[in-house]
């Protein structure tokens, strides 16, 4: 979940009443938004780089604020605040609306379409900005880039100061080397080439580099003095750069998913007309595509949505009056009429603004009159019908067995599905060929070893041993679990194999106990000894793997098949699993039991 | 006490017996250690025939505590050879000697020390030759040290100068006075600890006396294995969901295709869920064989475009973003397939459970483990309702004896509307977090061919958080995983979880 930084004095100013922290913790916790820490500017600053340092008094109060994923309009404190005092019903929600015309025109060229196809634009006049907007607007940028734009791979926002540039402008994409001009915060000028190499030990812009560093072409806009506004998705020029005396501000998101980049725009242009000289108020402009079909942006046309009242009183198990869901849903934002449908029935017209992407069904709707009904107020109640409990044979079979097991005995542990190549293989003596398992592709970095989803339990019983050396002897472990092998009768082209595994570690070996283990378990299930060679029950026959010592191990053959084996643990494993004492071990796939 | 061997039983019987006897025409013993010595027996073992002797009321002992010295090697030397600035007097001949042929004469410390003493002592001259002062010296060190060789008195200032040239060191000496306790009797019945067979059989168990037992010492620790404590806790989860009517799902998957552990559940492609940074992706098996060919297209429909009443997310959806494994990083993933098979075999009202492993890309820590189990509950009926979810939740959680719960809104691709569930803590005193839950979206259901009017509700939570506040477990390393203290293993009480 994404976390917005606001600061509360500012915050309780835009809600227009205080708070205790308390309250505003309910206020949130009924919102569905978690007052995650309250901290300062500074604290933060000290504990990034790890600084011992007491709180001054003067230090402006700072809140976390987590808000749900899919809330872009949450994700400043214009929205924020706009939300929570519409919420409480301080206010309405704001209606916006497009200035007449489009004045400023956009031209695709299109080349875009090889390396970042779609952009959109739109403009805010007469906007007042003094430093805590300022700051505002540049953060809302930044947390979008993060969230919705993926790291600016699916959307990169530019705003400029459009004083200083002149329509109509160009949404082209060249070859880096012809690309040139003074990037921000810069003074020089670098071709789009060298851009590339200079962000290279940029902590902040390298990151983003990949995006199009290997096209032949980078995106560029520019205007018509072929002054370029930004290297999308890198960096914005210079020249364009927002002050704190910027009038009108021109926003450019460029994409590759059309759909983010309307919501980019919208979300941005939702939030801060609030501080434009005709409050909401947004002025167009016309993008024309590269085969000359031209649209406005923005699009922040409001959607109605018909949802049955029957249909949101149902999901949520409430009866409330169209005049009850009218009211609740405009605390939320979404503006409604009651209608009749066509049947006769009592229909709820829900109009969704451009700051509620997250509206995508009915049953969205039916959300926001829920939380506005308050969760904690709806009667609970419970499913009527009659089911049957019931489990799975395999689960219920392992439950038998392990209790089985342990009264014989052994002490149950539950170690890792993960491993490593080295564990599952060559320190078990085992090599690479023989047992080829599944593999993740994307280990994480300090674990990058840890890349092997275990095809035997074997490893997870020596690791265990190997860090319980101080143990009293006789030590007996066991564990009943999953191995994952590789199987091309299943969709995902592997499957899991439940197995027993027990261990037995003293100053002598055990193998007889282990042996003894084997007879036991075949008694449980109720399969009797056989004859060497019988296709019917069970015997076991020496084997030669190379993890045990050679001589003292065997293969258990049940109904003609193997399905597993036991043994000594050879000398050298036992010392790769650092192991002091003798073991045996057994392990066998307990699925042909059931 | 430490287990004595045959030969050492009947050294003390014998000792046993002495002591007894001596009491038998005499008032006291009044040092255990002088006894010792005139009797020719080891103190040591006397003291434990006593200390025996006592706790049955035989004799009475009390404690002497003597501080007694004894001389260091040193002194021991000395006391052999001689002090040494008396050895150094004896040295010089009458002629007188060099100093430097004197120092050849004896050891070096002995000269270092004794000629320094025998200096003080003014027992020598030194010009022009080292020569004897006075014709006579008396050994009176070496004879000090001889008597506490012997264990003789001496003067309290000739102790504090032979401390003081660490010559002797002092050594507390325990001892008995013994005298004849209440149950004093020439010769000891041995009490019986145990009522043995052969006891039992020649009936002697009559005119026995039993040792007392100590009630206050542990019993003999049992035999026999251990389940595991995070298991013990999942049994009764199990009994839980199968009183309340849940069946169990088959989870026995732990490898997915992104298309049933994200896709299926209306989970768009660009979801930071499905990062690397967050879900394992597979190198081998890479992708997904096969995949249900119509309902992929269904499912590519509605993220695409829409359906069934929604919008649907409008992006190009990719099938080779569907086909990648991952190891499942929610059992939703097999609560998907479930939901899939039953649209197909025709709905029936069902509630299902699991308790399985999931897969979390994630930085390890005390809490947090890249592997856990994720305990999920489904109840699929037609006309269920939020009140119906409230109320299965306050079931199921009261079952495990938390009886206060609310509920935050919250966010999840699959569910709408989504409620993170929150108890009162009465320790912590505040609302913490136990649980998500939700009801499916229609964008994952119709897909599926599930009738209109069914609903589903689901709700999940995890099985190592409850257990580590169940058993006050602050690090999960120490239950999960091979670096377990199978000591916490073995003394972990049973889980009442459910029990009511």
């Amino acid at each position: 979940m994404p976390t917005v930084n606001v600061g509360r004095d500012r915050l309780y100013e835009a809600l227009q009443q205080h708070y205790s922290e308390e309250e505003f913790d309910e206020l949130c916790f009924d919102f569905g938004i978690e007052l995650d820490d309250v901290t300062t500017e500074k604290a933060i600053i000290r504990k990034e780089k790890h600084l011992q340092e007491d709180t001054l008094e003067d230090e402006e109060i700072i809140y976390k604020i987590e808000v749900p994923a899919n809330r872009y309009d949450l994700l400043c404190l214009e929205g924020l605040a706009r939300a929570l005092r519409i919420f409480t019903g301080k206010q309405g929600s704001p209606t916006f609306s497009l200035s007449s015309s489009a004045i400023q025109k956009m031209y695709v060229q299109p080349e875009t379409a090889l390396i970042r196809p779609y952009v959109v634009c739109a403009i805010l006049r007469g906007i007042t900005f003094n430093q805590a907007r300022y700051n505002s607007f540049i953060d809302l940028q930044d947390r979008l880039h993060q969230n919705l734009c993926r790291k600016r791979t699916l959307v990169a926002i530019g705003t400029h100061d459009l004083g200083t540039l002149e329509g109509p402008f160009t949404y082209e994409a060249l070859p880096p080397s012809e690309i040139k001009f003074v990037p921000l915060k810069q003074r020089m000028e670098f071709t789009a080439e060298e851009l590339m190499d200079f962000y290279k030990s940029d902590l902040k812009l390298k990151k983003y580099l990949h995006i199009i560093e290997s096209s032949p072409v980078f995106p560029v806009l520019y205007d018509s003095k072929r002054t370029v506004l930004s290297l999308p998705p890198i960096i914005n020029g210079a020249h364009s750069a927002i002050t704190l005396q910027t009038k009108d501000v021109l926003i450019e998101c460029t994409a590759t998913d059309l759909t983010k980049a309307k919501i980019v725009l919208n979300t941005l242009v939702t939030m801060f007309s609030e501080y434009c000289e005709k409050k909401f108020e947004v002025e167009p402009v016309e993008v024309i595509s590269s085969d000359g079909n031209a649209t406005i942006y923005p699009d922040l046309h409001v959607r109605s949505l018909e949802v049955d009242l029957a249909y949101i009183n149902g999901y949520i198990g409430v009866s409330l009056q169209s005049k009850q869901v009218i009211d609740l849903l405009n605390r939320m934002q979404l503006p409604s009429e009651a209608t009749i449908g066509s049947n006769g029935k009592s229909k709820i017209k829900a109009l969704i603004p451009p700051t509620r992407s997250d509206v995508l069904h009915p049953c969205d709707v039916v959300e926001d009159v829920a939380i506005a009904y308050g969760y904690n107020n709806i009667l609970k109640t419970l499913p009527r019908s009659l089911t049957q409990g019931k489990q799975q044979p395999l689960n219920h079979f392992s439950d038998l067995l392990r209790s089985e097991i342990a009264m014989a005995g052994f002490t149950e542990v539950l170690t890792w599905i993960l491993g490593s190549e080295a564990e599952n293989f060559w320190l078990l003596n085992r090599k690479h060929k023989e047992h080829t398992g599944v593999i993740v592709g994307n280990p994480r970095g300090s674990d990058f070893e840890v890349n092997r989803v275990r095809a035997s339990l074997l490893p997870g019983l020596l690791k265990t041993m190997g860090h319980n050396k101080d143990s009293p002897r006789p030590v007996k472990l066991f564990e009943v679990s999953d191995v994952v092998l590789l199987d091309n009768t299943k969709d995902v082209g592997a499957a899991n194999e439940r197995h027993l595994a027990a261990l037995y570690c003293n100053t002598t070996s055990g193998f007889e106990v282990i042996h003894g283990l084997v007879d036991r378990i075949m008694e449980v299930v109720g399969i009797s000894n056989a004859a060497v060679g019988d296709t019917k029950g069970y015997y076991i026959a020496p084997s030669n793997e190379p993890e045990f010592f050679k001589g003292r191990q065997a293969n258990i053959i049940l109904n003609g098949s193997c399905i597993g084996s036991f043994g000594i643990i050879h000398p050298q494993v036992l010392a790769n699993f650092d192991i002091l004492d003798p073991c045996s071990v057994v392990e066998l796939n307990i699925e042909p039991f059931l | 006490m430490v287990a004595l061997s045959d030969k050492e039983v009947t050294k003390a019987q014998h000792v046993e017996e002495v002591i007894l006897s001596h009491l038998q025409t005499h008032e006291e013993i009044v040092n255990s250690g002088e006894f010792a010595k005139a009797n020719g027996l080891e103190h040591d073992l006397l003291l434990s025939v006593v200390q025996s002797l006592h706790g049955f009321n035989y004799v009475e002992a009390q404690d002497i505590k003597k501080e007694a010295w004894v001389l260091t090697e040193e002194g021991n030397s000395y006391a052999t050879l001689g002090s040494p600035e008396v050895q150094v007097y004896k040295a010089i001949p009458l002629e007188g000697i060099s100093r430097e042929d004197l120092q050849k004469k004896l050891d070096v410390s002995v000269f270092k020390i004794g000629f320094a003493k025998a200096m003080g002592n003014k027992w020598l001259e030194t010009k022009p030759l080292v020569s004897r002062k006075v014709s006579n010296v008396e050994d009176q060190v070496q004879q000090q040290l001889v008597h506490i060789r012997n264990g003789q008195d001496l003067a309290a200032a000739d102790i504090d100068a032979l401390k003081k040239r660490k010559l002797i060191i002092p050594l507390i000496w325990k001892g008995y006075s013994i005298r004849k306790g209440t149950s004093y009797a020439p010769k000891r019945t041995k009490a019986a600890t145990d009522l043995t067979r052969e006891v039992l059989q020649r009936g002697t168990w009559k005119d026995l006396v039993f040792k007392d037992y100590n009630y206050n010492a542990l019993g003999q620790p049992t035999e026999g294995g251990h389940l595991h404590p995070l298991l013990k806790v999942r049994a009764q989860f199990r009994e839980i969901f199968l009183e309340m009517g849940f069946e169990e799902m088959p989870t026995n998957n732990f490898i997915e295709s992104s298309f049933w552990n994200f896709d299926a559940l209306f989970q768009p492609q660009q979801h930071p869920a499905r990062d690397s940074h967050d879900t394992f992706f597979l190198q081998v098996p890479e992708k997904a064989q096969f995949l249900p060919e119509d309902y992929l297209q269904r499912v590519k429909e509605i993220h695409e475009h829409g359906g069934y009443g929604s919008i649907g997310y409008g992006y190009n959806w990719k099938r080779e973003d569907a086909e990648k494994n991952v190891l499942r990083t929610h059992t939703t993933a097999v609560s998907s397939r479930m939901l899939y098979k039953l649209a197909q075999d025709g709905f029936t009202p069902k509630r299902y459970f699991s308790i399985d492993r999931v897969f979390r890309n994630e930085a390890v820590d005390r809490t947090h483990l890249a592997e856990f189990h994720q305990i999920e509950g489904v109840v699929c009926d037609r006309g269920l309702t939020l009140g119906d979810l409230i109320g299965v939740l306050n079931e199921f959680f009261s079952r495990l004896g938390i009886r206060k719960l609310r509920f935050k809104p919250a966010y999840n691709p699959y569910t709408e509307p989504s409620m993170e569930i929150f108890s009162y803590h009465d320790t912590l005193k505040k609302w913490v977090e136990v649980g998500n839950s939700g009801m499916f979206r229609p964008e994952m259901l119709l897909p599926m061919g599930l009738p209109e009017d069914v609903s589903v509700i689901a709700w999940g939570l995890s099985l190592e958080r409850p257990t580590m506040i169940l058993y006050g477990i602050d690090n999960i390393r120490d239950l999960f995983g091979h670096k377990v203290d199978l000591k916490l293993i073995k003394s972990n009480p049973i889980c009442r979880l459910g029990m009511r």
